[in-house]
């Protein structure tokens, strides 16, 4: 037996670890638990999860198989990497869809007990893959039987061997976090919590947790374990979020930054649902939320909030904004405020509910009848869905609009390491409403006219009910200039279409000039919004790295697009745009700007990697 | 501001838009009966709120000298339920037709009604499309010729006030647009009741379903074709009360003449009991035979906004309003200096 002395860590800069199992082998929660105690050391760190739509699909089929990737660095990263390092197969279905992701000569740890004939045939092996001198060849291999190692070790407990079996995932936790040296307490503390009072489960979770740890320390099979040392990082607390914890909480934020309570009028649909748990927990700061019975009566129920003074938002996914562009274009026309958070997802139709995408733009854009702008925004990261959040609701209360903030489902579930801001440091927007007359009538008496506007901001004064004497009444159809009141007059259409896109086009002057990274005299500008940022910005460093002159715009502000959008984009003699579509955002440059923007795309339910979004360049800069 | 609002006249709450509904439209009868009634409530207009969908109905709140929303087409409940979780302290009103609450918008009216939220519901019932031209509607009699079913509809109707009580409503009432002083009385107890009500208005459209509720409603008929429901009162009707309505061994309900059951044997209304309003919902098939008007249910549930707002001032209670900073900070966090 080795002496575990001479077991010493080998220090490595960064790793990608995916997790895969059957959708109810836990894959998801041990992919957590190991980034949350890598986030604790203080790496940086970067999430992909991916699961079925189905809740339990067919144990042991491919189609089932759920996977985890998390990257932990000691660096500053942007992607949960391109290629595993290392997979951890539970399965036989789980090394069959996951195995080709891996890097060549990389690690693949399989659970054996998991690799029996039934298992192998529901895979689509005809072969047992472990024994076929094939499929593993070139691959640095560990066997561990994860299943009977798990029930020995929760025997002593009088755990039932199926249920023993159970715990399995937390034995593949306690293996991995030996391996890259990750504390154990904070996953022990975690088990205690989480299933206090389920005494047998919690007991079983731990001893497998352990002896998976003693696994790795005690068998031979591991030359040694691994160090990634924590990042380098601004001072600061730190908290790892997902992108729909970070726009609940920017919502909370948003709440007391503008000093309205929180409505949000919301149906459950993947994968913007959690943004619906995480705000119903928090009715301590006043929020009210509603889960309406439908996606219309989710928008409904928030334009009526917002009419009645609070801060108010849905949230949902494509399918949802489908059926709420009815209720923007009224919100619109109302010009009441109101977010409307879209994470978007592979469509059309019900697409691919657990897979990610950026292809509702044009929907946002232009996806409600009439002349109807409004502003779009986008985050481009988990924690940057804070921000963001934010930004959405200072221009809705400002220019009384709805606003559309864009998300994906890449942002909504990964995660990423978050410098906690000072509260004291958060931009302030108290909202202040009408509290008496703004004009005057024919007789020179006073009136309240709702749609007089502010001559810089062209924002329509907003007078809550329960405010005497300002009675009036609002609604979807045309309305006159200053007054309100219904009007037909073509010239007061015409007039008031312009002032609509006016005001938004406006907010321009509002947002902040496009920024640029990387080369001032690049041979290349790679434009981006929203979710693609990690990887553009990785691969641009890589082509940077090999000596090519590239620049990097990513676009947070799309509608309007920043003031000097046009002159950034005429700076460069190529304009490269990578989207998760068929090349909406590039469509929209050249219509706006007339440059020839040229379109990467990629539809299959997963990021681009850097690796991809690199050789894109490349052939770009080649072409 | 004191609590007790100044006392107000119906021109008070009439704005100061000309009404555009067809001459003779059974929605002038309703709106001044709206009118005059909100008088004598003793509310605020500021703290009144009009809210409708689209149609003809729901061009209603631009007559009312109040605050005012006119929607777009079915979503009056769903966007009056936001508002009234928000603003539990305005009196909120829902005004819509057959087409945009039982058809466009059924989804939201019954889940307003289940929910019990504080909304008063004014539902218009002419049976046709107006606005739209003369199309069949929800409520429509099947056979109903029109210029969409030239052949004649082959849809069953919906019965509204069946249809409330299946979604849980707890108010119901019946009223009809030529009897002022029934729709105020049925306006007033829908008001008051805590929770959504809903009161349906046979209301007569004179340019496309002309005469649709005649049979019942007109002054001729009305003693013979209205049964008025009244609470702890015994069903009866015709000039000298000499219908009425009994429950016979079977369970069913049956008109019948008082003298030859004897006063014993007739149905006394209790707005209380959901199957005896179910059953007195379907006693008349549509508006040609002798139909219950008045209040079928009224029964109290907690009412929605109300419980909302509990569930904030418990959660005040034990956690002390909320901390941002402590919320950002309630994660696993780690320092970097």
């Amino acid at each position: 037996m080795s002496d575990i002395a001479e077991r010493t860590p080998v220090e490595l800069d960064r790793v990608i670890i995916r997790f895969a199992g059957d959708s109810g082998d836990g894959m998801q929660l041990t992919g957590d638990r190991f980034t949350s105690a890598s986030a604790l050391l203080g790496n940086d760190l970067a999430t992909l999860p991916e699961y079925p739509a189905e809740i339990r699909a067919p144990a042991g089929t491919v189609f089932g198989v759920s996977a985890f990737q998390v990257h932990i660095s000691d660096h500053d990263i942007t992607t949960p990497g391109d290629s595993p390092n290392v997979l951890v197969a539970m399965n036989p279905a789980a090394l069959m869809s996951e195995l080709d992701k891996l890097e060549p000569g990389g690690t693949v740890i399989i659970n054996t007990d998991a690799f029996e004939e039934r298992n192998l045939a529901k895979a689509g092996y005809d072969e047992n893959p472990l024994t076929d001198g094939v499929t593993l060849k070139g691959y640095t291999v560990y066997e561990v039987p994860m299943t009977s190692l798990t029930k020995g070790a929760c025997e002593a407990l009088g755990v039932k061997p199926r249920d023993a079996e159970r715990s399995k995932n937390f034995f593949a936790l306690g293996l991995i976090s030996w391996m890259y040296t990750r504390p154990v307490q904070p996953t022990i503390d975690w088990i205690n919590a989480k299933f206090a009072g389920k005494e047998l489960v919690r007991d079983a979770n731990i001893a497998a947790f352990k002896a998976g740890h003693a696994f790795g320390e005690t068998a031979e099979l591991f030359d040694h374990p691994y160090v990634v040392k924590p990042a380098e990082q601004p001072p600061g607390t730190y908290t790892n979020i997902s992108g729909n914890v970070a726009v609940a909480w920017g919502l909370i934020a948003s709440s007391q930054l503008s000093e309205l309570p929180l409505f949000l009028g919301s149906y459950p649909i993947t994968p913007a649902s959690d943004i619906l748990h995480e705000l119903s927990k928090h009715k301590n700061f006043g929020v009210r939320t509603l889960q309406a019975e439908d996606e219309i009566a989710g928008i409904g129920s928030a334009l009526g909030a917002a009419y009645g003074g609070h801060l108010a938002v849905t949230t949902t996914s494509g399918p949802g904004m489908d059926l709420k562009a009815e209720t923007i274009g009224l919100a619109i026309n109302l010009e009441l405020p109101l977010i409307i958070v879209d994470v978007q997802r592979g469509g059309p139709s019900t697409g691919l509910p657990t897979k990610t995408e950026q292809s509702d733009l044009m929907l946002a854009f232009y996806g409600h009848h009439g002349e109807s702008p409004l502003p779009i925004i986008a985050a481009y990261s988990p924690a940057n869905c804070f921000d963001m959040t934010i930004e959405a609701a200072r221009l809705a209360l400002k220019y009384r609009t709805p606003v559309i903030l864009l998300t994906d489902g890449y942002l909504a579930n990964g995660t990423e390491p978050w410098r906690i801001p000072d509260v004291a440091d958060l931009p302030r927007f108290p909202m202040a409403f009408a509290t008496g007359p703004n004009g005057s009538d024919d007789e020179g008496n006073p009136v309240y006219l709702p749609y007089l506007r502010d001559p810089d901001t062209l924002a329509r004064p907003l007078a809550l009910p329960g405010t005497p004497e300002l009675m009036h009444r609002i609604g979807g159809l045309e309305k006159a200039d200053g007054s309100g009141n219904v009007s037909y007059s073509p010239e007061n259409h015409e007039h008031m279409t312009h002032l609509r896109a006016d005001k938004i086009a406006g907010i321009a002057d509002d947002i902040p000039h496009q920024e640029i990274r990387g080369d001032e005299d690049a041979e290349i500008l790679v434009v981006g919004w929203g979710s693609t940022w990690g990887a553009i910005s990785g691969a641009v460093d890589r082509v940077r790295a090999k000596g090519r002159r590239v620049a990097q715009a990513h676009i947070t502000h799309l509608s309007p697009f920043p003031e000097n959008l046009g002159e950034v984009l005429r700076r460069y003699p190529k304009v490269l745009v990578p989207e998760m579509n068929l090349g909406q955002l590039s469509k929209l440059l050249r219509a706006e700007y007339l440059v020839d923007a040229r379109s990467v795309n990629k539809m299959r339910g997963v990021p681009f990697t850097a690796g991809e979004l690199e050789q894109a360049i490349l052939a770009e800069l080649d072409r | 501001m004191t609590d007790v609002a100044p006392p107000t006249t119906r021109k008070d709450w009439s704005s100061d838009q000309e009404v555009r509904w067809c001459p003779g439209c059974g929605d002038y009868s309703i709106l001044a009966a709206v009118q005059l009634l909100m008088p004598e409530l003793g509310v605020r207009r500021e703290d009144t709120v009009f809210v409708s969908g689209i149609g003809c109905a729901s061009r209603f709140p631009y007559y009312m000298n109040t605050y005012g929303m006119h929607s777009i087409h079915g979503r009056a409940p769903a966007i009056a339920t936001g508002l009234a979780m928000a603003r539990p302290d305005l009196d909120i009103w829902v005004i819509g037709g057959d087409g945009d609450m039982l058809s466009i918008g059924g989804n939201h009216l019954i889940h307003a009604l289940r929910r019990n939220i504080n909304v008063t519901i004014l539902l218009f019932n002419n049976q046709i499309y107006g606005l739209t031209k003369g199309q069949y509607s929800p409520t429509s009699e099947t056979g109903k010729v029109t210029k969409s079913t030239p052949f004649g509809s082959i849809e069953a109707p919906f019965n509204p006030i069946s249809l409330a009580i299946g979604a849980e409503a707890t108010f119901v009432a019946r009223t009809h647009d030529m009897d002022r002083a029934h729709m105020m009385e049925m306006f007033r107890r829908a008001h008051a009741h805590n929770g959504a009500s809903v009161v349906e208005i046979y209301q007569n459209c004179n340019v496309f379903n002309d005469g649709a509720f005649e049979e019942i409603t007109a002054k001729a008929h009305r003693a013979d074709m209205l049964i008025p429901l009244e609470h702890g009162q015994p069903v009866r009707f015709g000039a000298d009360g000499e219908h009425g309505v009994t429950a016979g061994a079977d369970g069913k309900l049956r008109i019948v003449e008082v003298a030859e059951v004897g006063e014993d044997a007739i149905l006394v209304h209790d707005e209380t009991d959901p199957g005896l309003a179910f059953q007195l919902s379907r006693l008349a098939s549509g508006p040609h035979t002798p139909t219950p008007i008045g209040v079928f249910r009224a029964v109290e549930r907690p009412e929605y906004a109300e419980q909302a707002s509990a569930q904030i001032a418990a959660a005040q209670a034990k956690a002390g309003p909320g901390d941002l900073q402590q919320l950002l900070l309630s994660g696993a966090t780690w320092t970097v200096s």
